[in-house]
């Protein structure tokens, strides 16, 4: 895919500005994390359902700068439905591309668009915190806990 | 020194101004945070390391004797800077945090009682709150907060009112000058209060020594804490001021070598050595005690007041421009505090920049400055903002440096934070 900066910076303003599945629920089955244990102001909380090896449902909410906030909205649209194992593997090359290192585009998706954070590494946290916060509850899941 | 007509000699002093960051020079508005250092600190560091040497308070040949007299006189120059009554009320310690941990840990176990409260300000540095919060909690000693302006100002109504309220407060802990607001806190009648009614009364002088000049002895406070970093010294050095009494009574938090005279194997034996002494265990940061001392003389050629009013002079620049050309675009949360500190959220058409993505995009311009809570956390009534970005202007900050980001302020929108990842 030929990098549109422009394409790609309005991807990431469509998704600060309206966020996908922008809203907690009450719903006991999902497991949550809230995000508020690094030194930045992002305080997010994230909430994944896993069911039958899949991820059901991904939801968040709080505040937190463009990047936190459309790097976690394009998380939840694109793990959904994904079985855990798949999930991984997007999880492992998102982090690969942060770091700036080789990675597979093609299952990232509208995820590529935050592969110049590479290059503001006192950002990197920003781009990852959703993302951390569901890879520790894929853990837990996997560990049965 | 007038600041103003010498300010190209000043920015000479600094050799990181040379630098550039992103692509442009840099424009270093974070003083707050650390400060930049001039050759003279510079050299200083050099100097021990490139001749004196050795340890301090332990050889018995002519390089130690050089090393121990230019670290007493580190002391001395400290003792004067901050007017205190004799250079054993200094104490060398990493840093305003060390200091004021130590004060904590020592007045919980050594002076207060079960019962007894610590009065403080949800304006201040988790250095000033937490270790009383934590040790305090620990004793059955809770930690009350005074009242404040609207704007997050400490008043002296206030604070009597405050003391009224809470009459089991036996310590007051403040900061001269608030790190996030850089209101100035009317310390000397503060002190005067608390020494009338028996508080101890400990002062974050952080924000405070390198931009107006300070009187530990008018502002009647038992203890004060800085650190060097933000003076133009070295960072892991700064200074612990005790009233002598105090300093000399208490027994210290660490215990080791240099600060013990004797003692054998049972309990109760140890004899520590004189005060301040007892409380520098283990070899202290030589080379940056010595560069603290330079810094403080530099900043005493400038003159303290010329300083203080030079940050006021900048900062009046920014007002004056922001009034005109960024009144719907900037909200300032401390125009009318009397230092070099602007802390603002800006605004894109209403909605808000968040802070961090601010910072990022004046980064991308070479503009150095902070975002988020500022280590001030329970901050929250005050500022109705998830955070803020905060400029702090200092003594080698041109005209040009306030034009730059006034400009670049301007010029913010969302989408141009995005920028800097494309
Ligand atoms: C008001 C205030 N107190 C304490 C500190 C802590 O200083 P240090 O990190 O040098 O120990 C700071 C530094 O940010 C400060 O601004």
């Amino acid at each position: 895919m030929p990098i549109d900066p422009s394409y790609f910076r309005d991807i990431i303003m469509d998704n600060y500005s309206y966020p996908h599945n922008k809203e907690l629920t009450e719903d006991e089955s999902y497991r949550s994390r809230h995000m508020a244990s690094d030194s930045c102001i992002d305080d997010i909380t994230v909430q994944a359902k896993f069911k039958d090896g899949k991820v059901e449902d991904i939801r968040f909410d709080g505040k937190a700068c463009t990047i936190s906030t459309a790097s976690t909205s394009i998380l939840s649209e694109l793990l959904r439905g994904k079985t855990i194992e798949e999930a991984q593997n997007i999880i492992d090359n998102y982090n690969h591309m942060i770091h700036g290192e080789p990675f597979d585009e093609d299952v990232l998706e509208e995820a590529v668009v935050f592969e110049g954070v590479a290059k503001q590494p006192n950002r990197i946290g920003c781009a990852t915190i959703g993302w951390r916060a569901v890879q520790e509850m894929i853990d837990d899941e996997e560990a049965g806990k | 020194m007038n600041i103003r007509e010498n300010i190209e000699t000043i920015r000479q002093d600094f050799p990181i101004l040379e630098r550039e960051m992103s692509g442009h020079p840099v424009d270093y508005l974070d003083s707050c945070a650390t400060t930049l250092k001039p050759h003279a600190v510079i050299d200083e560091v050099v100097r021990y390391y490139t001749y004196l040497g050795s340890n301090a308070h332990r050889g018995d040949y002519e390089m130690s004797a050089q090393v121990d007299y230019a670290f007493e006189g580190a002391r001395k120059t400290m003792m004067e800077f901050i007017h205190a009554s004799r250079k054993e009320e200094i104490v060398f310690t990493s840093g305003t945090t060390e200091g004021l941990n130590m004060v904590a840990l020592m007045a919980i176990d050594q002076l207060l009682e079960k019962g007894d409260a610590i009065m403080t300000a949800e304006t201040e540095h988790a250095s000033s709150i937490l270790p009383w919060q934590y040790y305090g909690c620990k004793k059955g000693i809770a930690t009350c907060y005074m009242h404040l302006t609207d704007e997050g100002r400490i008043t002296l109504d206030n604070f009597k009112k405050s003391l009224d309220e809470n009459p089991n407060t036996k310590v007051v802990m403040v900061a001269q000058v608030s790190n996030v607001l850089g209101y100035q806190v009317p310390v000397e009648e503060m002190g005067a209060i608390c020494k009338e009614r028996g508080i101890l009364f400990v002062v974050d002088g952080a924000q405070a020594v390198a931009h107006t000049p300070v009187d530990v002895q008018k502002m009647n406070c038992d203890f004060y804490c800085f650190s060097g970093h933000k003076m133009c010294g070295p960072t892991g050095i700064g200074v612990l001021y005790g009233r002598f009494e105090l300093l000399d009574k208490l027994t210290p938090v660490y215990f080791g070598g240099e600060s013990n005279a004797r003692y054998y194997k049972d309990c109760d034996t140890l004899i520590l050595r004189r005060t301040p002494l007892k409380y520098e265990s283990g070899t202290q940061p030589i080379e940056a005690a010595l560069g603290m001392a330079a810094a403080a003389r530099y900043l005493k050629k400038i003159g303290l007041e010329n300083i203080h009013e030079y940050e006021l002079f900048l900062k009046r620049h920014f007002l004056e421009r922001a009034e005109k050309e960024l009144k719907d675009k900037v909200k300032l949360y401390n125009a009318t505090s009397e230092s070099g500190i602007i802390t603002f959220n800006v605004y894109d058409n209403g909605q808000l920049i968040f802070p961090q993505d601010m910072a990022s995009f004046l980064s991308s311009k070479g503009i150095a400055v902070r975002s988020g809570q500022h280590c001030a956390k329970l901050m929250g009534d005050i500022i109705d903002a998830p955070g803020t970005v905060r400029a702090s202007l200092y003594l080698y900050n041109s005209l040009e440096d306030v034009d730059r980001l006034v400009d670049a302020l301007k010029e913010a929108t969302v989408e141009k934070c995005l920028d800097i990842f494309f």
